[in-house]
């Protein structure tokens, strides 16, 4: 199902909007991540497509359809919650099949789809049990059976993944990508932890204070963010910045740092030590940090602490002084005062200028 | 407390066996018995020993006179001759079925309301608050209410009422006194099954209730599959403590009826109170206390079997 947001707004009080003026367009079978710091309004926007929340301005379409007055049971959604929120005095079967029961399913039908989205689930052999009977993983996986059952329009995950360990969590990811890629089922996912929403996601929407900031694939997130904000949230560890002008010299060219000037910011993953790239830095180790595979520098350049990793082997003391680079196609250049991305040309500048 | 005092003595006699097991007595028992004390005095007096003198005064003929006479089992065969005690123990189970009913849908109906319906929570305070205002004002205070609603006069507020729609005064006390009964003891009972069952359901987390719309749950199905599931302890434990109350109490019955008119409106309790101490028959009334007390154990041992209330005991169901 497509679903379109047209310049949707939520207000629960008249200090601010939860959810300001948020466009958004999401093709059939898509899975997209809405992702953003707590309080960004994802949540509110989820359960605005929920049906929970009505929009207090704007429109939200299904299939063209404007839905902003249809109530959740007629939307025909499915939706994990964060706390799962299965119900606790029924079993397992009984939890997946109370969607049926409310489409007034036959009862052998009812049982037959129910067991069916189990065994989906990988969950076939607990079906007697009590949610309290079983475990993080396992209760999340019910409630994932109880939001396909129905095979629903709409499948919306409240931060699904939160709140099991780190092994389950990707072990869960791999699993509800599966799923979904299986039954063909658009998605919608809020997270806050951009990795779980670049690993996950065809397409995803960075929010932050009830506004869309950059709504893109993972690798455009991670290698064109146009903003500031979608620069500093994504990628572990996060991208380095550094303020100061480019110096040409010739082929190359040298960083001077510049307080006033535009942030340069450089991937951890791009800046490399030597001088093979075409910009080039001077720095001072501050730390190595041994990561088994490489080394984890961190170093000073100006005022500025940045992050690189290096060969395992490498060693240095603090305070040892050292040449890094990076390409020039590969480092982003953003305005400091509005935070957007600006082209790298504007902070090159020529050398006998100065 | 008087602990350290105890274990100084007890260095002092140190040698002298005889006093020594009396220190150690005290040391050992010593404080239990301090703070123990005061509350198995209470209950030896004020629980216990009404229980027991029941029991031995079902048993005697004691009258105006207070002799104590013990005479076997004749107030039990007297009460099976009884011509009334049939119309009694019948009124008793309808007075306490029917008001037991009102009370219970009553108070869940008013949860509801004010939790579930109405979501602002002052709105759904002041309604409880309402509600609970007759079980804080005297009983005699509510029952002059209620004289006054029924009031045979033309001046009854029921009567005004019905006047309104050109109707005769009734008296509506001597007419229908069961259903005053039950009105007037069922409205004011329902606010404790209230306060339990908004408590229970408040507990219920919110998700939940997203879950259930989300999953095409009309409010029926959110009421009926979600909400009384989960207030399922809290509505049995009511219904018990309800059922004991309504069984053993009559000052309502005896404000508003007096059992009247004739035997219409007595129930089991009123009419030991009336042997007791309008006929001064203390141990025929004993008597008929005992058969309440037989019936409310037999109750909670039928209730505690059939809903398994054991189980509620255990640890919660909601996490």
């Amino acid at each position: 199902m497509k679903i379109e947001l047209k310049q949707v707004t939520k207000a629960f009080n008249k200090q601010g909007n939860a959810v300001n003026d948020l466009s958004l367009t999401i093709q059939d079978g898509e899975f997209v991540a809405l992702l953003g710091p707590s309080g960004c309004g994802k949540s509110t926007t989820m359960l605005m497509l929920a049906g929970i929340y009505k929009p207090t301005d704007g429109t939200i379409y299904f299939d063209n359809e404007p839905i902003n007055h249809v109530e959740p049971k007629d939307r025909n959604i499915g939706m994990v919650f964060q706390s799962y929120a299965l119900y606790p005095h029924m079993t397992v079967l009984e939890n997946i099949m109370f969607p049926l029961k409310q489409m007034k399913v036959p009862k052998s039908e009812r049982v037959f789809r129910a067991h069916a989205a189990a065994e989906q689930v990988q969950l076939g052999h607990l079906t007697a049990r009590k949610p309290s009977e079983l475990s993080g993983g396992q209760q999340q996986r019910v409630a994932l059976a109880r939001a396909i059952v129905k095979k629903p329009r709409l499948l919306l995950l409240d931060e699904p993944l939160s709140n099991l360990d780190a092994r389950m969590k990707i072990e869960m990811r791999e699993e509800i990508r599966h799923l979904q890629k299986e039954i063909g089922i658009t998605t919608v996912m809020v997270t806050h932890d951009q990795e779980e929403a670049m690993t996950i996601a065809d397409r995803v929407a960075v929010m932050k204070d009830g506004s869309l900031i950059q709504y893109s694939t993972p690798m455009d997130l991670y290698n064109k963010a146009t903003n500031l904000f979608v620069a500093q949230f994504i990628g572990t560890p996060p991208m380095n910045f550094i303020s100061g002008d480019l110096m040409k010299l010739g082929e190359s060219y040298t960083f001077q740092e510049n307080q006033q000037s535009r942030l340069i910011g450089i991937r951890p993953y791009d800046l490399k030590l030597g001088n093979q790239g075409n910009v080039i830095m001077n720095a001072t180790v501050s730390l190595v940090e041994p990561l088994g595979h490489s080394n984890l520098v961190s170093a000073r350049i100006g005022d500025k602490l940045v992050r690189f990793f290096a060969d395992a082997s490498y060693r240095a003391d603090r305070g040892t002084p050292i040449v890094c680079s990076a390409d020039l196609q590969k480092i982003a250049v953003f305005d400091k005062s509005t935070g957007q991305s600006i082209d790298t040309e504007h902070c090159i500048k020529e050398a006998f200028a100065v | 407390m008087g602990k350290p005092n105890v274990v100084v003595s007890a260095k002092k006699n140190t040698g002298n066996s005889n006093p020594n097991r009396i220190v150690g007595f005290l040391q050992k028992w010593g404080l239990p018995a301090v703070l123990l004390g005061p509350f198995l005095i209470l209950i030896t007096i004020f629980f216990i020993a009404p229980v027991v003198l029941i029991v031995i005064l079902a048993f005697t003929n004691m009258d105006s006179s207070m002799v104590w006479d013990l005479n076997g089992l004749l107030n039990f065969k007297k009460m099976a001759s009884d011509p009334n005690l049939s119309e009694i123990m019948l009124n008793t189970v309808f007075y306490v079925t029917l008001t037991l009913s009102l009370n219970i849908f009553l108070g869940l109906s008013l949860a509801l309301l004010t939790t579930y319906f109405i979501k602002q929570e002052s709105v759904g305070l002041i309604i409880r608050t309402i509600w609970m205002l007759p079980r804080i004002s005297p009983p005699v205070v509510y029952i002059l209410l209620w004289l006054w609603f029924f009031d045979p006069s033309e001046y009854g507020v029921l009567n005004s009422l019905r006047m309104i729609f050109d109707m005769p005064p009734a008296n509506f006390l001597a007419d229908q006194p069961m259903t005053a009964i039950v009105l007037a003891n069922g409205l004011i009972g329902a606010s404790y099954g209230m306060i339990i069952f908004s408590a229970a359901i408040k507990s219920i987390p919110g998700d939940l209730f997203m879950a259930a719309r989300v999953d095409g749950a009309a409010e029926r199905s959110i009421i009926f599959d979600i909400i009384i599931p989960a207030v399922k302890w809290p509505l049995m434990f009511v219904t018990l403590w309800q059922l004991l109350s309504l069984l053993t109490s009559y000052e309502y019955i005896l404000l508003l009826t007096k059992g009247g008119p004739l035997f219409e409106t007595e129930v089991l309790a009123l009419y030991s109170y009336h042997k007791a101490f309008q006929s001064f028959e203390y141990g025929y009334g004993s008597a008929v206390a005992l058969v309440l007390v037989v019936i409310a154990l037999i109750c909670t041992f039928i209730f505690w079997r059939i809903f398994g209330m054991d189980k509620m005991i255990k640890s919660s169901r909601i996490e």
